[in-house]
C-alpha cells in the first residue's frame, strides 16, 4: 500500500481516528495519512463486504465544489466526458487529462444542480489537482464571462463507505428512508450531506459524505442499525484486494501521469466524439497509431504472488512491469495488474512474473477478475 | 502474547528451538500478528547452506513479502512442506505447526548470540517506543 508521497511530509489522522484506535486497528500509513490497515484481519474484512457489509473509513479523500453559471461549460471543455449532458443527481467515473493525455488522477463528477458540481479526488492528489482545476479555470475565465467558483472542501467534509450486498438494507434502518430508487452511479442530497451509490470493492453500495463533525454520529447509527445484517468495520487492507479483485485501478500504482487512459483501459470513460477537452489531441494521435503498452490482468499458475514492480517477462525476454498484486480472498489465486506490450496482452497468453530470483508462470485473463452477482437490476 | 522460555529470538523476530545442533526455526508470535494473514510461504531447498543475518525464506502476508533471516549458519535439513498448502498455521500455531525450517548448525556457538526470551520482550518494548 505504497501511494506516492505528497511533497509536505506531515502525517495527517483521520477524523474518526479515535474510534479506529478503540476499535483495535492495526494502523498504518497511506500515502500522508495514517489509516487502519485492518481492525480483526483483511481477509475477514474482506469476505465481509463480499457476503454482507462493511464500512470504510475514506475521509482522506478529496472533495472539491465548482459551481456557478459557467460550471458545466467550463467543465465540458476541460473533462473527457460529456457533461453537459449529465442529468442532476448522474455521477462519471474520469480520468483528469493532461494535454500529454497522461492521467493527473481518476476521479468521480457529480452533478447536484445544474450549475454546481462535485469532484472526489485521490487524497495523495489533492493538491495538485485542485491547482490543475484552478489553472484551468484562470485560462477558461480570459475568454468566458460567466460566474465560475471553484472550492476545495476538502478539510470540511468526511467520507464514509458502506459496501456490501447488505448496505442498502443498512441504510435504510439507519435512516429510515428508501434508497430502492437512487440507481448505481447517482447521488441524493440529505439534511447532512450527500449520499452515492458507488464504491471501490465491486460489490453494492453507498459512499456519504457528510461534515466532519457528523462523521462519529454517522458512524455510530450505522453500526446500531448494522449489528444485526453484520457489518463489520473495514480497513485499508480490504479495500485494497476488494478492489483488485474487481480490476478496479489505482492511481500511482496502475496509472500515473506518464500512462493515457487507453493503456490503462479506461479509454471507454473518454468520449472523443466530444469536439474540445484537455488532451484530446493526443489521445486522438494514440489512437490512431496504437498503444504500446496495455494494462492487463494475470492470474498466477505457478506458485508465488505477484508484487507492484516485479518484471514480467515473456521466454527472456522483459515484456513489462506488475503493478499491484496479491492472494485474491475470493477467488483463492494470486492475481496481478500490469502493463505489458501489446503483443503479449491477451486474454490466454502465457507469461512469467520475475519473484525474487525465480520466473513463475502466469495466464493473462480477462477482467475483473470477480464481478458480483447482481441480485436485481439496479 | 507468548514468548516461551526455552526459545532463543531473534531483533528480526525469528524464534529458535535446539536440539543438540539442529536448530528449528519460525516467526514469532509478535510477527504473525503484525504481518497479520499468512497466506504464502517460500521455503530453502533442503541442503541450502544458511548464513546467520542472510535471508533463508519468505513469508507473505496479503499486503506483502517479508524475509526470514537465518538465525545461524548452517545446512537446512528440514522443511514444512505443510506451509505450502496451509500458510495459515503460521498465525494459528507460530511456535508449533507454524514452524519453517531446520537448520544444522554449523557453528553452535551462535546460539550463545541469540536473544532470550526475556531479552526479546525487552526489545519488543523498546521497539515501540
Amino acid at each position: 500500500m505504497k501511494e506516492a508521497i505528497s511533497s509536505s511530509g506531515q502525517i495527517r489522522r483521520l477524523p474518526l481516528h479515535d474510534i479506529h484506535l478503540k476499535l483495535g486497528a492495526k494502523i498504518g500509513q497511506f500515502g500522508q495519512w495514517e489509516v487502519p490497515l485492518y481492525y480483526s484481519s483483511i481477509l475477514q474484512e474482506h469476505d465481509a463486504v463480499r457476503a454482507r457489509a462493511g464500512l470504510f473509513d475514506i475521509s482522506h479523500m478529496g472533495e472539491f465544489f465548482i459551481k456557478g453559471a459557467g460550471a458545466a461549460r467550463f467543465l465540458q471543455d476541460l473533462l473527457p466526458r460529456d457533461v453537459e449532458k449529465m442529468e442532476q443527481g448522474k455521477a462519471l467515473y474520469m480520468p483528469l487529462l493532461k494535454e500529454t493525455g497522461g492521467i493527473v488522477d481518476d476521479i468521480i463528477l457529480y452533478r447536484l444542480k445544474s450549475d454546481a458540481f462535485l469532484m472526489i479526488v485521490n487524497a495523495a492528489n489533492v493538491e495538485k489537482d485542485f491547482q490543475f482545476i484552478r489553472s484551468n479555470q484562470n485560462a477558461w475565465q480570459k475568454h468566458a464571462k460567466e460566474a465560475l467558483e471553484s472550492v476545495n472542501a476538502t478539510d470540511d467534509f468526511g467520507l464514509l463507505a458502506l459496501q456490501g450486498p447488505a448496505s442498502q438494507a443498512i441504510l435504510e434502518k439507519a435512516l429510515g428512508q428508501s434508497f430502492a430508487d437512487l440507481a448505481y452511479y447517482h447521488i441524493r442530497e440529505t439534511s447532512d450531506g450527500f449520499i452515492s451509490r458507488t464504491g471501490y470493492t465491486g460489490e453494492d453500495g453507498f459512499e456519504l459524505m457528510l461534515a466532519q463533525d457528523k462523521l462519529p454520529a454517522m458512524w455510530k447509527r450505522l453500526f446500531e442499525a448494522g449489528a444485526d445484517a453484520g457489518l463489520v468495520p473495514a480497513g485499508f487492507g480490504a479495500r485494497d484486494t476488494l478492489r483488485l479483485e474487481a480490476a478496479m485501478p489505482l492511481y500511482g500504482h496502475d496509472m500515473n501521469e506518464e500512462t493515457t487512459p487507453f493503456e490503462v483501459g479506461i479509454g471507454w470513460a473518454v468520449d472523443l466524439k466530444k469536439t474540445a477537452f484537455v488532451g484530446r489531441d493526443a489521445l486522438l494521435e494514440q489512437k490512431g497509431k496504437g498503444i504500446q503498452r496495455k494494462l492487463i490482468g494475470f492470474e498466477m499458475t505457478g506458485r508465488g504472488i505477484p508484487r507492484d514492480g516485479y518484471e514480467i517477462l515473456s521466454g527472456e525476454r522483459k515484456v513489462g512491469k506488475v503493478t499491484s498484486g496479491c492472494f485474491a480472498p475470493t477467488l483463492k489465486k494470486n492475481i496481478g495488474l500490469g502493463f505489458v506490450i501489446p503483443e503479449c496482452a491477451d486474454a490466454g497468453s502465457m507469461i512469467e512474473i520475475m519473484i525474487r530470483d525465480a520466473a513463475v508462470r502466469a495466464r493473462v485473463v480477462k477482467l475483473p477478475f470477480y464481478k458480483r452477482k447482481k441480485a436485481e437490476a439496479l | 502474547m507468548k514468548f516461551p522460555k526455552e526459545l532463543r529470538y531473534t531483533k528480526t523476530h525469528e524464534w529458535v528451538r535446539r536440539n543438540g545442533n539442529t536448530m528449528t526455526v519460525g516467526i514469532t508470535d509478535y510477527a504473525q500478528k503484525e504481518i497479520s494473514d499468512v497466506v504464502f510461504a517460500e521455503l530453502p531447498k533442503l541442503g541450502k547452506e544458511g548464513r546467520q543475518g542472510k535471508p533463508i525464506a519468505v513469508v507473505e502476508s496479503v499486503k506483502a513479502a517479508f524475509d526470514i533471516y537465518a538465525p545461524v549458519s548452517g545446512k537446512v535439513t528440514k522443511i514444512n512442506a505443510e506451509l505450502e498448502s496451509n500458510p495459515a498455521l503460521v498465525n494459528q500455531d507460530p511456535y508449533g505447526q507454524g514452524w519453517f525450517l531446520e537448520l544444522e548448525a554449523s557453528a553452535a556457538s551462535e546460539w550463545e548470540s541469540l536473544m532470550s526470551a526475556d531479552e526479546y520482550e525487552q526489545s519488543l518494548k523498546q521497539e515501540k517506543h
